[in-house]
């Protein structure tokens, strides 16, 4: 019984041929000259500055867009972007910025000070005819701003309710860019989607769960980028990720996973970058019943955790031990003189001991994953071993990562005695004052979820906000950062280092501090 | 034929019903809500408050269905919470998407698998009965996923033949010879299952065509043996392997929710494990009831089609 299978041997052959074909025409194909493809962690949510709230979406944005001000390359400083300059009045409430007046939105609407004006209104005037283009979850910022005026073609003058010293560097970040009033009036909520602004790049497509393409922009106030254009691609598969940095599909990726960092750290056709960025990871401790009442229960779990253990074994290097509230990050404000904790379970077993909560039960918030939270599971793991070393029996609760949130954001008491939480900021001012005064309580809309109080600290806080001096500003939150160490409301873990990685042909590449991917000197061999 | 088509098409209707009050209900119990995913860590519950009433998230459970169900019926999806677009277009946008991969993978598995299963009947128990039966049994039992990722291993990143992930080139591509290049390995490794399904039915259908009289009778006419097992034995067995095939057809929209996660192929599948994890209730209803729609559509067919070949069977 033989079949004349002839007819299957053509279809098969033929099948071979054409798949050889298309593999062939586009064998090796790397990716296009001049044109940067970026692997990115997930879709973007929006590309309004204004809505944005996740890192991932800043990476874009930020190169379409500019602020009145900006951070300095390398630094978490601000020097002059579409404002030349402005002047601070002595009282800390009016701020008056000079603006260019030789740029052009994208769309070919002018850059002046009335969009300016329309830009601050849509995102804080209710009653503003597009306030309905929201949601602008990170208008909370500029809560400080009463009023905001055109005083000039390219003046313009900002008059805040009190004085607030993080203004200059809130309008550095993505909430304060500014968009085209034009585009805004042209497309409504669709704006989302239709970005426009001064940046170096300007927006070309947004093909859903594909790319984003942003091409060059040639009349750039600033000098026009060497890229002719540049690709952002979702890719949410970790593992996916690093294939396509493998196989050439992609020029740069962030958030390369520990692991694969190592090994393309060795080979010649990569570059990997590094860089400490302003985040804290840290361990919520109840203040206000249980062990973590005693203050020196406090201070035991920050001796008893092997921090330098956690950082090299768990999170493989990419982080460094926390010393304090402040990430170092914020060089100018950043206390030097404090070490972290050291690993010592004898001093921490002398002081449970003394406070006699020898074998209490504690109960342990953890999350399967979340912004900045870097690998929590295991991170918390470890900590329960090392507190057993101590003679603590902690039980793990975990959730995820929005139920944690709501959770933990609603504060502790009657819950847990520790929680987890890792915070992302840009100015020394944001993480305490909205998760260390006594009246950024979770009852009163804070984040001070383990209700951790001092007159001294609210003082210095207030203190430090108010003070239009940098100087004096760094002198507060250094001595504040002190009194912290010693109150230990926190266990204090980690500072997360950012990690990218890029093909070699890639040049004048940098991470910031900010954690912004800043494109616009980056050239392609 | 015309009023049994029109009654199936009007059945589907209380399915897909039945099926948005239990995505409905699904989605409200797990937990986490939406507005806490929109607004991340910074939320606070001023702003959460304020966040749910804008979305409607504080109405009542029935009434949130409702104003739903009013919306559908006037043709309209509603608006992605995250993705700041109307659902329709983007559930349809990844359909599409979604319709590529899988149709092309049901046309793969298809004639591989019928293929297969002729060549494994009429060689039963020889060298190729065995090796395909071999074949057939690794690729019921690979996990489409894992198979999925040695595939990128190996042809992406090692002889960088095929791209890695995604539908098209990312700059400057979209052609038809682009779209092709990039759906050759997801496309495989997601028809590898369903073809080996449809190559253990084929051979048993075929097996027992082939012991039938008219067979018998055919061959002692003097037919070729090719025509013998393609117009007489295949044509009979088709018949069954038809609603198989239509079965097949929903588990590869199915399974592409894996491999689509594992290829970054742009389509529903993924559209969904993302929705789901935002907790955006009207893309992920959206998403549902279009996958929903097109099982049963394929089922649909299936059976017309089956009717179409053999008027016995009742259709």
């Amino acid at each position: 019984m033989t079949l004349k299978s002839s007819g299957t041997h053509r279809w098969l052959l033929s099948t071979l041929v054409t798949t050889a074909l298309v593999a062939a025409s586009h064998a090796l194909a790397q990716t296009p000259p001049n044109v940067l493809i970026v692997g990115q962690i997930a879709e973007p949510k929006a590309l309004d500055p204004a809505q944005v709230t996740a890192v991932n979406d800043f990476r874009i944005v930020m190169n379409l867009y500019d602020g009145l001000v900006r951070y300095a390359d390398g630094s978490l400083e601000v020097e002059p972007s579409l404002a030349s300059e402005w002047t601070i009045s002595d009282d800390g409430t009016v701020y008056t910025f000079t603006l260019r007046d030789d740029v052009n939105f994208h769309d070919g609407s002018a850059f002046n000070a009335e969009a300016v004006v329309f830009n601050f209104e849509r995102m804080l005037d209710e009653e503003h005819p597009y306030h309905d283009t929201g949601p602008f979850p990170l208008a909370f910022f500029f809560d400080a701003i009463d009023s905001v005026e055109a005083t000039g073609d390219h003046e313009v003058t900002f008059q805040l309710e009190e004085p607030y010293a993080p203004f200059l560097s809130n309008l550095a970040y993505p909430t304060g860019l500014i968009v085209s009033p034009a585009a805004i009036e042209q497309y409504g909520e669709e704006i989302a989607r239709n970005p426009s602004g001064t940046g170096p790049f300007q927006f070309e497509e947004w093909q859903s769960n594909s790319r984003v393409v942003v091409t060059r922009n040639e009349q750039y106030w600033d000098g026009a980028p060497s890229l002719e254009a540049v690709v952002f691609r979702p890719i949410t598969d970790a593992n996916t990720r690093v294939a396509e940095m493998l196989s050439g599909g992609i020029d740069l990726m962030v958030e390369v996973p520990p692991d694969n960092l190592a090994s393309m750290a060795s080979e010649t056709t990569f570059d990997v970058y590094e860089q400490a960025g302003p985040h804290v990871w840290f361990l919520i401790l109840n203040t206000r019943e249980g062990p973590f009442e005693n203050q020196s229960m406090r201070q035991a779990i920050n001796f008893a955790i092997d921090k330098q253990s956690l950082v090299e074994n768990v999170l493989q290097g990419t982080a460094e031990v926390a010393a304090g509230p402040t990430p170092p990050a914020f060089e100018w404000a950043y206390n030097e003189e404090l070490d972290p904790y050291p690993y010592d379970p004898e001093k921490a077993r002398e002081l449970i001991s003394d406070a006699g909560y020898e074998g209490a039960e504690l109960t342990f918030y953890v999350t399967e994953g979340g912004s900045g939270m870097l690998d929590p599971i295991p991170m918390g793991t470890a900590i329960q071993a090392d507190l057993a070393e101590v003679g603590l029996e902690v039980n793990i609760e975990t959730y995820e990562w929005n139920t944690f949130l709501d959770r933990v954001n609603s504060g502790l008491e009657g819950k847990a005695d520790m929680a987890q939480m890792a915070w992302m900021t840009n100015d020394p001012d944001t993480l305490p004052f909205l998760a260390l005064r006594s009246d950024a309580m979770p009852e009163s809309g804070g984040f001070n979820s383990g209700y951790y109080s001092n007159a001294k600290v609210d003082e210095l806080l207030e203190q430090a906000r108010r003070s239009v001096d940098q100087d004096e500003r760094a002198a507060l939150y250094r001595e504040m950062q002190a009194i912290v160490h010693e109150d230990a409301p926190w266990a204090f873990i980690a500072n997360w280092k950012q990690n990218a990685v890029a093909s070699a042909n890639v040049e004048n590449f940098q991470l910031q501090p900010s954690f912004f991917l800043l494109l616009h000197d980056v050239e392609k061999r | 034929m015309i009023r049994y088509t029109l009654r199936r098409l009007l059945m589907t209707f209380p399915v897909l019903l039945g099926l948005s009050v239990i995505v409905f209900l699904i989605m409200s119990l797990i937990p986490g809500d939406p507005a806490q995913a929109i607004l991340g860590s910074y939320a606070t519950p001023e702003n959460l408050e304020q966040l749910r009433a804008d979305l409607g998230l504080n109405l009542p459970l029935p009434q949130q269905y409702l104003v739903w169900l009013g919306n559908i019926l006037q043709g309209d999806l509603g608006r992605s919470y995250t993705l700041n677009r109307p659902v329709l277009d983007e559930v349809l946008e990844r359909f599409s998407a979604t319709l590529i991969l899988a149709g092309t993978s049901l046309v793969l598995c298809t004639i591989v698998g019928v293929t297969a299963g002729i060549v494994s009947a009429i060689r039963q128990y020889g060298w190729g009965d065995r090796i395909i039966t071999l074949l057939v049994l690794v690729g019921i039992s690979v996990p489409a996923f894992w198979l999925g990722m040695l595939m990128i291993m190996y042809f992406s990143v090692g002889l960088r033949w095929f791209p890695a992930s995604g539908m098209t080139a990312a700059y400057g591509g979209g052609g038809i010879l682009d779209v092709l290049h990039h759906l050759v390995l997801p496309a495989i490794a997601l028809a590898v299952v369903a073809a080996g399904v449809i190559a253990r039915l084929t051979r048993s259908n075929m097996l027992e065509v082939l012991r039938q009289d008219y067979i018998r009778t055919a061959r002692a006419k003097g037919l070729g043996e090719h025509r013998v097992v393609l117009r007489h034995a295949f044509k009979v067995a088709l018949v069954n392997l038809i609603p198989v095939i239509g079965v097949q057809a929903g588990f590869v929209i199915g399974g592409a929710v894996y491999i689509e996660t594992v290829f970054q192929w742009p389509g529903i599948g993924r559209m969904l494990v993302n929705a789901i994890s935002t907790r955006d209730l009207l893309l992920v209803q959206g998403g549902v009831l279009v996958v929903a729609a097109a099982y049963v559509l394929f089922n649909l067919m299936a059976d017309l089609f089956q009717h179409w070949l053999d008027p016995r069977i009742q259709a």
